[in-house]
């Protein structure tokens, strides 16, 4: 009984705490995008604008709660939550530290990517729902973007599951004591980021809102807080991919020593994933996107070809015995 | 660079460039077709600038434009303007002016000439064949005529209102019709006339010739704009679609009308030079030179040299400025967020320099009649010394960042092109035309105001793509700054302004010494100037293409009639014939890189 209301205070401390992180990587995000683009960035609300959030929070529960007349209401209203979620969710699976962690589920990694795919419904529905033309359009390149990289995804961290035997994200990261996995898995990690950026429709993939040709796309018809979910959720896929690729690849909590020594474990684990956001932000400030089907196709003639040789060369290293 | 420097300008050299007519163009005319009466302009119309002129009888245009465009050897491949005079109020009238005019301005690349066409017109039968079947681009000028004037083009294929809405009664250029709110009943908007408005912007894909389905597809129309983020400014573009690739697609222009053609009736000639700096509103003082030009023309002003070289300055400035923004924006469009915040802060520092010469940024209405407000500020070649110097490596960063990125050219190469004889027919000139690999530029091709003296290229591309149009004017920016640079070692001493009663203001210095000055000082600086009766063009390669003014002065201290020519007016009608086939994000790139300013289409 002990331990399930301890796993519920945990569940609660991790959710209470990602929600807050994803709302201050926005002010992050448009800090050290300011700086990288010469300009200072919001830097008003409280030191160095570290509230911009809190007001931005303050503004969006603020604003009328709106449902276009023209759209499907529950769905409209069902979508964000939808968005939102699915990728809390995914932080179940997640271990933060050797005692962290809300569930050690065996079948961790699959977990995830179920709910990674459930997590494009958000986007679908909500361009669906919207009943306008730019959201219809930005849900139709989701649905066919998220479709397809979620298929290079799944292939490019198998792997990891064949070097580590295992589904389960904690004895992934227990498996890379002696060396990290991105050693030899750095093709597939490299296929993971990009199917990440893809997942997450970041720049240079934000093809689904992308608003200089579809206004804001799936979440044109948004506002207030159903927006905010969509942002918030945009914000915590950034941090699962960031958390996912350390996990995989990176070693999780892992350090090798002496610098294992020099700080707690959730430290290493943060600076790490904090590395990756950043990853994310800079790509985000410095690069174009590509056309729609420019897009696809670079997925199918090189991601897919990249993420199968990837498998097949681990199997038959592994096979052979060298690694 | 340094090679320019030691080269000495002199503008003493410069000669106007003058129109070649060798060979009298009425006699080559009538040598294909003996019917044509061409008859030459009169003394009285007073036209000042070189441009041969003549007067058709109505029945007789198609006849003559088939000659023009078809017939004659080294045709009129380029329809310049088409534009209409209300002449009913016109007290120095030519023996052949009537009630209408209607004026047809066209161009012969290969002979570098120009020819003007006049039609006259009687209030009674305002109707007029169209040349549609000869240029394409006429389309849209014999459009603006019918919204303007009223004067109808039979067999036009559209013949609608562009840029006065649909429900707009009677035709805002004609005399008759006031140019003044005062002059007119207070604005109400009944509930009838409400429903009125509301009924027209329904949506219907027939009235704008586009058809809902075909025998595989039901389309879908996507309404792009007025407000859109991509297309810069109020313009919408109505979208037939089949998925995300555009079938067809149907510019809708006009609702960033002022009404600056009617404003030049009611400004005098001094004060409305401001109003010329909101046309191209990112073109600054640009705008204000082919204005001034041409009234220095109609009053035989000489500018001094030391103007001649700060004008020409100044308006590559701009030039850089207008580029800067269209290279930032265009990377916008396709995705990049950060170059447009680097280019700011270069445009920034330039514009800190106007600010220092003129006292504003953007708008500094600085040309004046006659010369310029004022001479430079001390210490102004160290300013422009120190941004000459600066901006090259910085364009050398944003050559890796945006020109060199590979999925820039992904995204642009081969997007949007067309060739140099569509640009033509379409009237598609500057960056646009040269980026076809056709070099044209009226600053080399017809020097004003001194440009032969400079040493500078003409950037040219060859696709016409997207990119090839984003490359000319990158490089365009590098000549810019050589022209500054060699505007900077070769300042002329002198005068800013001439020494002419009709500048503006005119010279002060002499009034309190005799009557004789006093008295029009005193009337030119109270009423205006009053410019000789005639007609003129003058045209300038502005930022985004050629700019010119067609002045009409009956006499007055105000215009008679004030034609603007844009260059985007042009670009914007090509629309069609460029999305057709695109994806959505092609046509983001595309209007992205065809550059204009709604402004300066809608005037």
């Amino acid at each position: 009984m002990l331990e399930v209301i301890w796993k519920l205070i945990e569940m609660t401390i991790i959710i209470a705490l990602l929600i807050p992180i994803a709302a201050m990587l926005v002010w992050v995000e448009r800090r050290m995008i300011g700086i990288w683009q010469d300009r200072l960035g919001p830097n008003r609300v409280g030191p160095f604008g570290i509230l911009q959030s809190m007001a931005d929070l303050l503004k969006v529960l603020g604003k009328e709660d709106w449902i276009p007349p023209f759209s499907d209401k529950v769905v409209f209203v069902l979508a964000p939550v939808i968005a939102a979620v699915t990728v809390l969710m995914s932080f179940a699976v997640v271990p933060f530290t050797p005692t962290i962690g809300v569930s050690d589920l065996n079948i961790g990694l699959l977990f995830f990517l179920a709910m990674t795919s459930l997590a494009v419904y958000g986007v679908v529905l909500a361009g669906w729902a919207s009943n306008s033309k730019y959201a219809l359009l930005g849900g139709m390149r989701a649905a066919a973007q998220t479709v397809s990289y979620e298929v290079f995804m799944g292939l490019s961290v198998m792997g990891v599951v064949l070097l580590t035997g295992s589904f389960n994200l904690r004895e992934i990261v227990l498996a890379q004591q002696d060396g990290w996995l991105i050693q030899t898995q750095f093709l597939g990690f490299f296929v993971f980021l990009i199917a990440g950026i893809a997942e997450s429709h970041r720049l240079p993939f934000d093809l689904p809102e992308a608003e200089t040709e579809l206004t804001a796309g799936f979440h044109t018809e948004y506002s207030g807080l159903k927006f905010a979910l969509f942002f918030l959720g945009e914000y915590l896929s950034v941090t699962l991919i960031s958390t996912m690729s350390v996990t995989l690849f990176f070693g999780g909590w892992l350090m090798p020593e002496p610098l294992a020594s020099w700080l707690p474990p959730l430290v290493w684990f943060i600076l790490k994933v904090a590395f990756f956001v950043m990853f994310f932000i800079l790509l985000r400030t410095s690069l174009p996107r590509p056309r729609f089907d420019q897009l696809l196709s670079f997925g199918w003639l090189v991601m897919l070809p990249l993420a199968l040789f990837n498998l097949l060369a681990t199997a038959a290293l592994r096979l052979a015995g060298i690694i | 660079m340094t090679k320019d420097n030691s080269q000495k300008i002199n503008l003493a050299n410069s000669k106007n460039w003058q129109m070649p007519n060798t060979l009298p163009i009425a006699d080559e005319i009538t040598a294909i077709n003996a019917q044509l009466l061409l008859t030459p302009v009169t003394a009285v119309e007073n036209i000042v600038d070189d441009i041969p002129s003549f007067w058709l009888a109505k029945d007789q245009l198609s006849a003559l434009m088939q000659v023009l465009r078809h017939e004659l050897d080294k045709p009129f491949d380029f329809c310049f303007d088409i534009t209409a005079i209300d002449e009913t109020e016109r007290n120095h009238k030519g023996i052949n002016v009537i009630d209408f005019t209607v004026s047809y301005h066209l161009r012969s690349y290969e002979r570098n000439q120009d020819i003007r066409i006049k039609i006259a017109l009687t209030a009674k039968d305002k109707h007029l064949n169209s040349v549609c079947a000869f240029w394409a681009n006429a389309n849209w000028y014999e459009r603006e005529i019918w919204d303007m004037f009223g004067i109808v083009f039979d067999n036009h294929p559209y013949l609608t209102r562009i840029l006065m809405p649909h429900t707009w009664q009677g035709h805002p250029l004609l005399k008759t019709h006031p140019a003044r709110a005062t002059e007119m009943e207070p604005f109400t908007l009944p509930t009838y006339q409400q429903d009125i408005e509301q009924q027209a912007l329904q949506f219907e894909p027939e009235k704008w010739g586009m058809k809902r389905q075909d025998k595989d597809n039901d389309f879908m129309f996507l309404n792009l704009g007025p407000n859109h983020p991509s297309v810069h400014g109020a313009f919408r573009i109505v979208l037939q679609m089949d998925g995300e690739e555009i079938v067809d697609c149907v510019p809708d222009i006009g609702y960033h009308h002022r009404g600056a053609e009617k404003m030049g009736e009611r400004q005098s000639w001094h004060s409305y030079i401001p109003y010329t700096d909101r046309i191209d509103y990112l073109g600054g003082v640009m705008n204000n030179f082919p204005y001034v030009m041409a009234v220095e023309k109609l009053a035989g002003i000489t500018v001094p040299d030391r103007a001649k070289v700060i004008r020409i300055m100044t308006s590559e400035m701009f030039r850089i400025l207008s580029h800067l923004l269209f290279y930032g924006t265009f990377a916008q469009d396709i995705g990049a967020l950060s170059p447009i915040f680097y280019m700011f802060i270069d445009r920034e520092k330039l514009f800190a320099i106007i600010e220092a010469f003129t006292g504003a940024r953007m708008h500094p209405s600085w040309f004046r009649i006659g010369g310029i407000a004022s001479d430079l500020p001390k210490g102004w070649d160290k300013l422009v010394r120190d941004f000459v110097e600066y901006l090259p490596a910085r364009l050398d960063i944003y050559e890796k960042m945006v020109m060199q990125n590979s999925l820039i050219k992904l995204r642009s190469v081969d997007v949007g092109a067309y060739t140099a004889s569509e640009a033509i027919e379409w009237g598609v000139t500057g960056p646009g035309l040269r980026a076809t690999g056709y070099s044209w530029d009226l600053r080399k091709q017809r020097p004003y105001s001194g440009y032969d003296q400079f040493d500078f290229e003409i950037p040219t591309g060859n696709k016409g793509d997207c990119y090839d149009r984003c490359r000319v004017r990158v490089d365009e920016m590098r000549e810019s700054i050589r022209i500054i640079k060699q505007c900077l070692e070769n300042m002329p001493e002198g005068p800013v302004k001439a020494e002419h009663p009709q500048t503006t203001p005119p010279d002060k210095s002499r009034t309190m010494v005799d009557i004789d000055t006093l008295i029009p000082h005193f009337v030119n600086v109270s009423w205006g100037p009053v410019i000789p009766a005639g007609e003129v063009t003058m045209a300038v390669e502005a930022t985004k293409g050629i700019m010119a003014y067609h002045l009409i002065s009956d006499g007055n201290t105000m215009s008679y009639r004030t034609r603007i020519r844009t260059p985007s007016f042009a670009h914007l009608q090509m629309l069609p014939l460029l999305s057709r086939g695109q994806m959505v994000a092609d046509l983001i790139a595309t209007l992205g890189s065809v550059d204009y300013v709604m402004a300066d289409v809608d005037r």
